[in-house]
């Protein structure tokens, strides 16, 4: 039986009927719409899906989505402030941090949760903290260096 | 997933009733949700969200200078936290290693105990620092030690009709230091391959108190007492450190697996048991300077 809730996505409120065993990913990209956030492997291994969830990161994959509703959920698609991108994704372009594309989503919400926690971090606190994240492209180098060169602007 | 009927509780009460209704209790899921993804299990076909109970949340140092964790307390709450970093540091040590940011930020202390793997991080700390489980259901409340929680692998000593509510830990002795480490390939998103936990109490050079549990080396997290009587009145030098982690390697039932042989996890967990000894050795003198 669908079970009706509202979730809020990147400050909007979506009416949604779901199963109550769909996962928070997927009520996101095929309910709500919004597609940004990607599937990698299903089980929390890779981070391609990550969203914020009061601004702390979460494998939406393997997360209940009726569990989000009542908190705040950050995609991909609210780290930018309308056309202008945020320092973060201006970063990853200029500095290689996209091959493919397929982890970007996932990092960049990564690295968002990691700079709000940690303004001004470490090489090391770059990488442990992306390391819920996997890129199959890059080697990470571009995507450490993106998020070295906005840490400590904020 | 075949979740038919999922509630959200927002008090204690509600928890527990959906639970002795026959629910499931779901804090961050990164065992429950994720084990069900990877195929490993099934999710329940009841499930009651206790992620809003404001009273199970929670990090609280107590006047009696112990300390208590909501079981809902995140190992990124633990891990932040001042007063467990000084006082109760093997915790702090464990709740920072668990898996990543997001692990962190969604998994729990409850979820971590009563989901019982062998394996988990919080559990050698929680029982080298003497904490008790508080388990309640409709009939009542009771405590039990952590290390009496678990009976298996996957398998704990709470009916089916009890939630955890909490954890205490009492106030460490004075010179108390206490340390976990595990065994990794590599360093984070990582399952231990052997873990060591150990709390010591140093006074006038000689340990007057020890406490040693070894993780991923038996059925279920279990002290050492072997070990520990070798600490206990020495000057906790390179000699008895030694003696513990052969007693450690003698005293354990590993497994073989993909992840290690049982002659290697042996072998490794007298180093790993020796390290945990001597950092918490360390930090015990350093609480005695
Ligand atoms: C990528 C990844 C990496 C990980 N790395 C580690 C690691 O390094 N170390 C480690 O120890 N673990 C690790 N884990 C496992 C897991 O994250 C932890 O065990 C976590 O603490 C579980 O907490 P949770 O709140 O998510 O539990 P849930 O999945 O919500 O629950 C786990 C189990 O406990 C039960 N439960 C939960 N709360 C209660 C309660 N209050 N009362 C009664 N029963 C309850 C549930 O019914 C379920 O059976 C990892 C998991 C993932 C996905
Ligand atoms: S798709 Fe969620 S972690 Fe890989
Ligand atoms: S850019 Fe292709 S996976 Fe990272």
């Amino acid at each position: 039986m669908k079970v009706a809730a509202t979730l809020n996505v990147n400050g909007i409120s979506y009416p949604v009927d779901l199963d109550p065993g769909t996962n928070l990913l997927t009520a996101v990209r095929d309910v709500v719409g919004l597609t940004g956030s990607k599937e990698g492997c299903d089980d929390s291994e890779c981070g391609a899906c990550m969203m914020l969830l009061d601004g702390q990161p979460v494998n939406a994959c393997s997360y209940l989505a009726l569990q989000a509703e009542g908190s705040a959920i950050t995609t991909v698609e609210g780290l930018a402030d309308g056309d202008t991108l945020a320092p973060l994704q201006a970063a990853f372009l200029d500095l290689g941090g996209v091959q493919c594309g397929f982890c970007t989503p996932g990092m960049l919400v990564s690295a968002t949760a990691l700079l709000a926690d940690n303004p001004d971090p470490t090489e090391d606190e770059v990488r442990i903290g992306l390391s819920g994240n996997l890129c199959r492209c890059t080697g990470y180098d571009g995507i450490v260096k993106a998020v070295l060169s906005v840490a400590g602007s904020s | 997933m075949s979740v038919q009927t999922f509630t959200t509780a927002s008090t204690v009460e509600e928890a527990i009733a959906a639970v002795a209704a026959g629910a499931r209790p779901v804090a961050g899921g990164t065992d429950l949700v994720v084990g069900a993804r990877t195929g490993k299990s099934t999710m329940p076909e009841s499930v009651v969200a206790i992620h809003r109970v404001a009273e199970l949340h929670g990090v609280e140092s107590l006047a009696d200078g112990g300390l208590r964790l909501g079981a809902l307390a995140s190992h990124a709450e633990i891990a932040a936290s001042g007063d467990v970093r000084k006082r109760f540091t093997a915790l702090s040590d464990a709740s920072a290693i668990v898996g990543s940011h997001a692990t962190r930020a969604q998994g729990t202390v409850g979820g971590n105990l009563m989901n019982a793997s062998p394996a988990m991080e919080t559990g050698g700390p929680l029982v080298v620092l003497g904490a008790t489980a508080t388990l309640r259901s409709p009939s009542g409340t009771r405590s039990v030690a952590v290390e009496d929680l678990w009976t298996g692998p996957g398998k704990t000593s709470a009916a089916a009709d009890e939630l955890l509510v909490g954890v205490e830990i009492p106030a460490p002795a004075a010179g108390t230091g206490s340390a976990y480490l595990r065994l990794e390939y590599r360093r984070q998103m990582e399952i231990a391959v052997v873990g060591a936990s150990a709390a010591v109490a140093v006074a006038d050079g000689v340990v007057t108190e020890a406490r040693v549990a070894m993780t991923a080396l038996s059925a279920t997290i279990r002290r050492i007492p072997e070990a520990e009587a070798t600490l206990i009145g020495s000057d906790g030098g390179s000699a008895a450190i030694d003696a513990a982690g052969a007693a450690v390697a003698a005293a354990s039932t590993p497994i073989s697996d993909v992840r290690g042989s049982a002659d290697y996890r042996r072998a490794m967990a007298a180093v790993i048991a020796g390290r945990a000894i001597e950092t918490a050795l360390s930090r015990a003198r350093e609480e005695n300077a």
